[in-house]
Formats: structure tokens, sequence, C-alpha cells
């Protein structure tokens, strides 16, 4: 069990068949003060890349898309009065969105912290 | 990330990156968005205590000539020949469709007009007074000298410790003052809601006078971010958003700044259409909005009344860190101009309720004396 992450920035946590989604540290630094989370809704089935979330900080509104396919299980709902944990703990209670995952493959792709870690240096030059 | 090589830095760009800004290309110079602490908190820090702006992107400009204050009201409906020395005004250059071309501060200072326009609007503004005012005065940038604004309730606490006659200047007034030993134009005037001044400053000594603004602990830099969003809440509009060519003085609610004289006389591109919009009242009316819950409708976004009819558009839209809820500004018509009206917002598609709200959204703190 690790984080796996996008070049979009968006982390995911798979135990069992539960994808918990969120997005990076880098992220939210990028992003600024969080103001506003729009969540999915429970039940909703979403394909991988399609919007998941939006999130609002002081100057902008930013999509956050779906690394996997899948159902919506839950949603953070305590971000809509405590936005501020997207900034605080990006990378756990700051997450957004579970998914039942339809197909685990979907993660195949995606980097594991060390090549994340590598991506962002590569942004930085 | 975006360094373009064709924007052109202000003089304190160093002194930016030395503080950690966020670099970001505005209106083609290369402005710190935000510094490390944050919109939010640098926003909070101005309304209650000094923030320190670097606005040396807009355009400074000096008019010159026989009578300045009568050359320039051909081209703006502003009041200037009623400026005593030392007074300035809040005018704006229209168009033959009585739209605005650009707002801008006007100064008399005696002998000459000093004026500060937009930045992006700059090279247009220049060209246009130029040609408007040929034979009768002549139009100089001032490229030496650096823009900044001090603003906050601690702002002139700050100010008078290198300069004491800041302290009894009325609020827009005009004054050339020593700071520290440096010669600076200094106006009690700002674009925040809150009690302030703008400096003008000789290139050559601006980084080493706002550095030691910055020494004084009550006073920390503040981004682009933060001018935004101080400025939406005190409900004051941005050129290029809440204003435009196709938008007239009357429906952007800016008849305050157009005196009896002048509404009388006219004299000025698009009279007849701002006189009859006078007379008749404008089509739509910009007006505060109050979005419900807590998502921002940002600019563009599209107003409906509450039978889902499209009937206006958001010009500024975002969060109000001072009051904890979204704000937005936006043009409706007239029958939906009143404080109270309820109107829905199409935000990403969903249609959200919002109503109509008095602004400013946060009380302007000017200096009264």
């Amino acid at each position: 069990m690790s984080y796996k992450f996008t070049e979009d920035h968006e982390w995911v946590l798979l135990e069992g068949e539960v994808a918990t989604i969120g997005i990076s540290d880098y992220a939210q630094g990028q992003l600024g003060d969080v103001v506003y989370v729009e969540v999915p809704t429970i039940g909703d089935e979403i394909t991988k890349g399609d919007e998941l979330a939006v999130v609002e900080s002081v100057k902008a509104a930013s999509e956050v898309y779906s690394p996997v396919s899948g159902e919506i299980i839950d949603v953070n709902s305590e971000l809509e009065g405590a936005p501020t944990k997207v900034n605080e703990d990006a990378m756990d209670s700051g997450w957004f969105a579970k998914i039942k995952v339809s197909n685990s493959s979907d993660l195949d792709d995606l980097m594991d912290e060390a090549a994340y870690k590598a991506f962002l240096q590569g942004l930085d030059e | 990330m975006s360094e373009n090589t064709s924007t052109k830095k202000t003089v304190l760009y160093d002194l930016h990156v030395e503080l950690g800004a966020k670099m970001v290309p505005f209106a083609g110079y290369d402005m710190p968005v935000q510094y490390p602490e944050g919109i939010l908190n640098e926003h909070l820090y101005t309304r209650s205590s000094a923030g320190l702006f670097d606005v040396s992107h807009m355009g400074q400009l000096v008019i010159s000539g026989e009578n300045p204050a009568a050359a320039i009201e051909k081209l703006i409906p502003g009041d200037i020949q009623a400026l005593s020395n030392g007074e300035m005004r809040y005018s704006f250059l229209t168009n033959e469709q009585g739209g605005i071309l650009d707002d801008l501060i006007v100064t008399q200072r005696g002998e000459d007009l000093f004026v500060v326009v937009n930045a992006a609007c700059k090279e247009q503004d220049i060209a246009l007074l130029t040609k408007g005012l040929a034979g009768a005065a002549t139009v100089t940038e001032l490229t030496d000298r650096a823009l900044v604004a001090l603003q906050g309730p601690k702002a002139a606490a700050v100010l008078t410790k290198y300069a004491a006659e800041v302290a009894s200047m009325p609020f827009m007034g005009y004054r050339e003052v020593e700071i520290d030993g440096v010669p600076c134009f200094v106006t009690r005037s700002g674009y925040t809601g809150e009690d302030g001044f703008e400096i003008s400053i000789p290139n050559s000594q601006a980084d080493a006078l706002c550095r030691k603004l910055l020494n004084n602990s009550e006073v920390k830099p503040i981004g682009l971010g933060a001018r935004d969003s101080l400025r939406l809440e005190a409900g004051l509009c941005l050129y290029g958003h809440d204003l435009n060519e196709k938008t007239t003085p009357i429906s952007a609610g800016l008849i305050w700044a157009i005196s009896k004289r002048r509404r009388e006389e006219g004299g000025f591109p698009g009279a007849d259409i701002i006189q009859a919009e006078i007379a008749n009242k404008p089509a739509m009316k910009r007006v505060g909005i109050l979005p419900e819950g807590r998502a921002p409708a940002r600019e563009h976004t599209e107003i409906t009344d509450e039978a889902g009819n499209v009937i206006g558009e958001i010009t500024s839209g975002g969060f109000s860190p001072s009051l904890g809820v979204p704000i937005a500004m936006g043009y409706v018509p007239l029958d939906f101009s009143t404080i109270g009206t309820k109107i829905n917002l199409l935000v990403r598609g969903k249609s959200r309720p919002a109503v109509v709200a008095k602004m400013p959204f946060v009380e302007q703190r000017y200096y009264r004396g």
C-alpha cells in the first residue's frame, strides 16, 4: 500500500479495491489558500480522466481529474466546513473522494513516490 | 515557471524574488502575485496593519501646457478644472459610444497634471492623450520613477516616521515629500478601501526605500492576488473586467465621478450618450452579488433570473477573506439591480442562488481628517 501520483498532481492510495484520491502537497502549494472544494456525488460512476472535483483557491478554480474509473463510494464532507484541510494536510485528511475501482490496472501507469519526486524536480528546472 | 523573455521587470523585481514572491506575467510585466504567506494572510494583514504593493507597472504621466486641465476635459468627463493645486480625482477616458477606454487618476499640480493610468492600457492612453491634446498640451511618461502603494490602518503611522507632513494630508490629496531624504510624489489614495498612500519614487532609490519601509514590523509585502481581493471587497472596479469600451460610466455606477457642470456641459467623447443615460437610466447596471453557500462565482459566470433566463454576467468574483464568503460584482438589467433581488448563478452548469447586495462589501476606511 503506497501512494501513486499522476502528472496532474493527484494522488491515489489503493486499499483492496478502494482508491482514496487527493491532490499532492506540491499541488496545494501551487494553488494557495483553498476556500472551497466541490466534491462528487456518492453513487456516481466516474471514468478515468473525468472531472472528479473542483478546488477553488482565492485566485482561481482548478479541476481535479479522476485517475481511476469506478463508483464514488465516499466523499470528504469535512472539506465543506474546512477547505483549508487541503492546504494543511493534502496527503491525508485533505482527501476528496473514495472510489471503488473497476479496473485496478488503471494505477499501472501512475508514478510511485520516487518517480513523482523526480517529475517535480524536472518541473522546477 | 513562466519565464517570458518579452515581459518587462519593475525596478523592484530583485526585491520580490528575494522575498520569495511567486512571479507571474501581468500586463506585460513580471509581477508578484503573492509572497510565501499567501493571498489570504496578505489580504488580512493589509486590513489590520499595512501592506506594501509594487504598482510600478502602471503608467505615470505628466501633462503640461498652457491650461492642461481645460485641455484634458475634451477627453474625459472628470471636472479637472475644479481641482485646486494638490487635489486629485478619479476619471476615465471615454469613446464616442460613451464606453470606457481606461480609468485613471488625475492630479492638479499647479504647473502640470500628474496622471496615473492602467498598465495594460498605457500605450493606448499615451497615444490617445498625445493626439487628443496636440497643440494644447504635451504628454510625457515618467519612466524614471517606480510606484508603490502603502495601504492599511497603520500606513499613516509608518510613513509619518519618515515624513511627518503626510499625517495631515487629506484623502485624494497630493504632496511632494522627502521620505527619508528621497524626493517622492505622495498621494493619499489607493485601491484597497483602506487609508493609505501611493508613493512615486525615483527608480534609483526605490529598492532601498522599499526595504526601509519593509523593515517596519507593521509592513509586509503584498502581491497582486490580494490587491484584487482587497479592491473587490471595497467594491472598486478593475479595468478590462468590470469596465471596458462597451460599459458606460452610468451603467458602471460611476456617475459620482462626473460633476454637475460636466453632466450639463458635456464636451467629452460620448457625452450625448452618457447624458441620455443619465436622463433615461441605463439598460444594465453594475451591482454587488453575494452567492449563497461557499462556492465562488468567477468572472464570466452567467447570471439568470429565477426562471432561468440569462440576464447578465459576473465581471469580478472570488472569495472575500475578510467576510469568509464568496463575493462578486456583475451587470444585470436595471429591474434586477435593487438590493435584495434574488438571482441565480450558473456555476459549472449548476444553478446556484445568489442575491444582489450592497457595495462596498467591506466598509471603506479612507482618511477623513
